[in-house]
């Protein structure tokens, strides 16, 4: 039945995963089996969005499809073993700014990908990304920006990585709307991601995957 | 009864209302000078001939279309020209008069924050209220329209609007959820209950902020209507008579948000295509009457959700191309030129958008390949756009200018090409912006 969930999932055939999952509760699978399933399907529709047979419309269906799952099986969620990432990435769209979508699919794309991600949100400030890095100890941090006012904020945050004396240890990727590679020299990232498949293989990268 | 005007006719008239502009009082314009009355007349020619594709203009014509650069480049924050519109008037006549593109796009962007604060508007953060008084106003997307209310929307938009979309998103305007139904109000019968609503102390006071709003909005206008008149008068055309939207967008943007619309692709395709189709007419009469009363033809329709990576091209072609394709045909057939401006990249879509009449749109391009989007549609429309925000912004004038002339040879081979700048720009040096004027002026011309 695993097999058939992944199907529906990774295919947006959204009432019949839910069907699958209600039922494979019911006959008592261990919800680690059920999360594996989602995984594997979640890592699929990725690999669809990355060949461009999957855009906006199916990456957020995924993501409706899993928090619904999760929600299924929560109770028994928390006895299951953590999944080991493969390194952590910290992402926000920067001060100023609260375009939320394309950085959503970058943590979702990561996330797909292995990687321990958290996601600080819109509008975050410099010293809020800083709090971040000393708290959760990211490789890798991710600013998103649409608007042109991003160049600026983006410069502002850098320096106040640089400030807080933690930019040597981090890798510092940029994208959204209007940014290209100029802008990555001139807020002094490490590289520019054009799109959310650029990211990952950034982060890949830099963490020697 | 006056004979049916052919739709070229029609584009005619408003061609001949654009050239023959009037003052406040609807009197002839005065020119300030007869060399102000040439260069008008001039300039929409030029970018008469380079939309219609009948004949080569004299030179590449050129447009500026900033967000809110000309109120950093006077000195002033967005702020200033949301609540003092001296302001707003001054920032936008200098940024016109200063680098003498061939039209200006008027002062309209910022609007007037008085009008939001008094209806407390929740839809968009401005600034000084949710962002910075030195940033741009930002949409703040949500669900406004909920998933099981497609119905609702499509038997009745505009009580839809009235009683529930308008009393979400403006704060003041909440008690409106308890107008009457109007079509209730048949007969005799019908009266005294129907008004009863009119009488309750919350809906008084919504109808209050109404009339108050009602009120500055007369004072914005009036200002944007000076600003307007005098550039008229030293010889620049405003470019946009108003705007419209893809029905993709405008349920996609602000009523069910990304998220929304792209959810009910899966769950409710039938619904969504239904209320598309409903907003066909809605958006057609939206930017026709903004052409009526401004007496000019270009209809702005900025384009979102349909860019390249958004929607796959079955989606694109399903959901979003016929009934934008709709409204673009319908605002043609009114004589009216749609300026849709895609905004991001739309090198995926450029074989479907080819599909519509010669000579009868204009497309504004972000980031798309210029040469690929001549290739494609160089028979058929008229495309401008494409100097990017970043390099405007960090680049040197001698890179925009190389930029800009490289554009004219590619985009411009043949006529049909207006010179700007891709998306709307808050920052970028000066001299930059007179780089992309100087190119056209420099290196634009046909001979």
């Amino acid at each position: 039945m695993s097999n058939k969930l992944v199907t529906a999932i990774a295919d947006m055939r959204e009432e019949e995963a839910l069907r699958l999952v209600r039922k494979m509760v019911a006959e008592g699978t261990a919800p680690v089996g059920i999360m594996d399933a989602a995984r594997e399907a979640m890592g699929i529709v990725g690999d669809r969005y990355e060949k461009g047979t999957y855009f906006l419309p199916e990456l957020i269906m995924a993501g409706e499809m899993l928090g619904q799952i999760t929600q299924i099986i929560k109770p028994e969620l928390a006895k299951m073993p953590e999944v080991k990432r493969q390194g952590k990435v910290l992402i926000g769209t920067v001060k100023g700014d609260i375009h939320d979508i394309g950085k959503s699919i970058v943590s979702f794309m990561l996330d797909v990908n292995g990687f321990d991600v958290r996601d600080l949100g819109v509008d975050v400030a410099p010293q809020k990304f800083v709090e971040a890095i000393r708290d959760f100890r990211p490789q890798v941090i991710g600013l998103s920006g649409f608007l042109t006012l991003a160049f600026d904020a983006m410069k502002d945050t850098i320096e106040a990585i640089k400030a807080a004396g933690l930019r040597d240890g981090v890798k510092i990727m940029i994208g959204g709307g209007q940014i290209s590679e100029q802008i990555k020299d001139y807020a002094g990232a490490d590289a520019y991601g054009r799109d959310a498949m650029a990211g990952v293989s950034l982060a890949k990268k830099w963490l020697g995957k | 009864m006056a004979a049916q005007l052919t739709p070229d006719e029609k584009q005619e008239a408003l061609f001949q209302r654009w050239l023959s502009p009037k003052d406040g009082q609807g009197n002839d314009l005065k020119f300030q000078s007869p060399e102000a009355a040439k260069l008008y007349k001039e300039r929409i020619t030029r970018i008469k001939d380079a939309i219609q594709m009948k004949k080569q203009p004299d030179r590449v014509p050129v447009l500026l279309a900033p967000s809110f650069f000309p109120v950093f480049h006077s000195g002033m924050t967005p702020r200033d020209v949301l609540y003092d519109y001296d302001k707003l008037q001054a920032a936008f006549k200098k940024f016109t008069l200063e680098f003498d593109a061939d039209a200006h796009i008027g002062a309209t962007a910022p609007g007037s924050g008085k009008v939001y604060d008094i209806l407390d508007y929740k839809l968009y953060s401005w600034p000084g209220h949710g962002v910075a008084p030195e940033h741009s106003y930002q949409c703040n997307e949500g669900e406004y329209m909920k998933a099981d209310e497609y119905d609702a929307l499509i038997q009745d938009p505009s009580g839809y609007f009235s009683n529930v979309y308008l009393p979400r998103v403006f704060g003041a305007l909440a008690p409106l959820q308890m107008l009457p139904f109007l079509p209730g109000i048949l007969e005799i019968y019908g009266v005294g209950f129907n008004f009863i609503p009119f009488g309750i102390p919350p809906v008084q006071a919504a109808y209050k902020a109404l009339m108050q709003a009602g009120e500055e909005a007369l004072k914005w206008a009036g200002a944007l209507g000076a600003v307007s008149g005098e550039l008229a008068s030293r010889g620049y055309p405003e470019f946009w008579a108003g705007f419209s939207k893809a029905p993709f967008d405008v349920i996609g943007d602000t009523l069910r948000g990304t998220k929304g619309i792209m959810l009910d692709i899966y769950r409710q395709p039938k619904k969504l295509l239904d209320a598309l189709e409903a907003f066909v007419p809605l958006m057609i009469k939206l930017g026709l009457g903004a052409a009526q009363i401004n007496g000019r033809p270009i209809v702005f329709m900025p384009l979102h959700k349909g860019a390249d990576g958004f929607l796959s091209d079955e989606q694109y072609e399903k959901f979003y191309w016929p009934t934008l394709r709709k409204v673009m045909l319908g605002l043609i057939e009114e004589g009216c030129i749609p300026n849709p401006a895609a905004e991001g990249g739309y090198n995926s879509r450029l074989s479907v958008i080819k599909d519509l009449p010669k000579g009868k749109t204009l497309w504004m391009f972000d980031t798309t390949d210029m040469a690929k989007a001549k290739a494609a549609m160089g028979d058929t429309a008229c495309i401008m756009g494409n100097v990017p925000s970043t390099l405007l912004n960090l680049g040197t004038p001698k890179e925009v200018k190389e930029y800009s002339k490289k554009l004219i040879d590619v985009a411009g081979k043949g006529g049909g090409f207006i010179l700007s700048n891709g998306a709307f720009f808050d920052q970028a040096k000066p001299d930059n912006i007179k780089a992309v004027v100087q190119a056209a002026k420099e290196h634009g011309a046909y001979k």
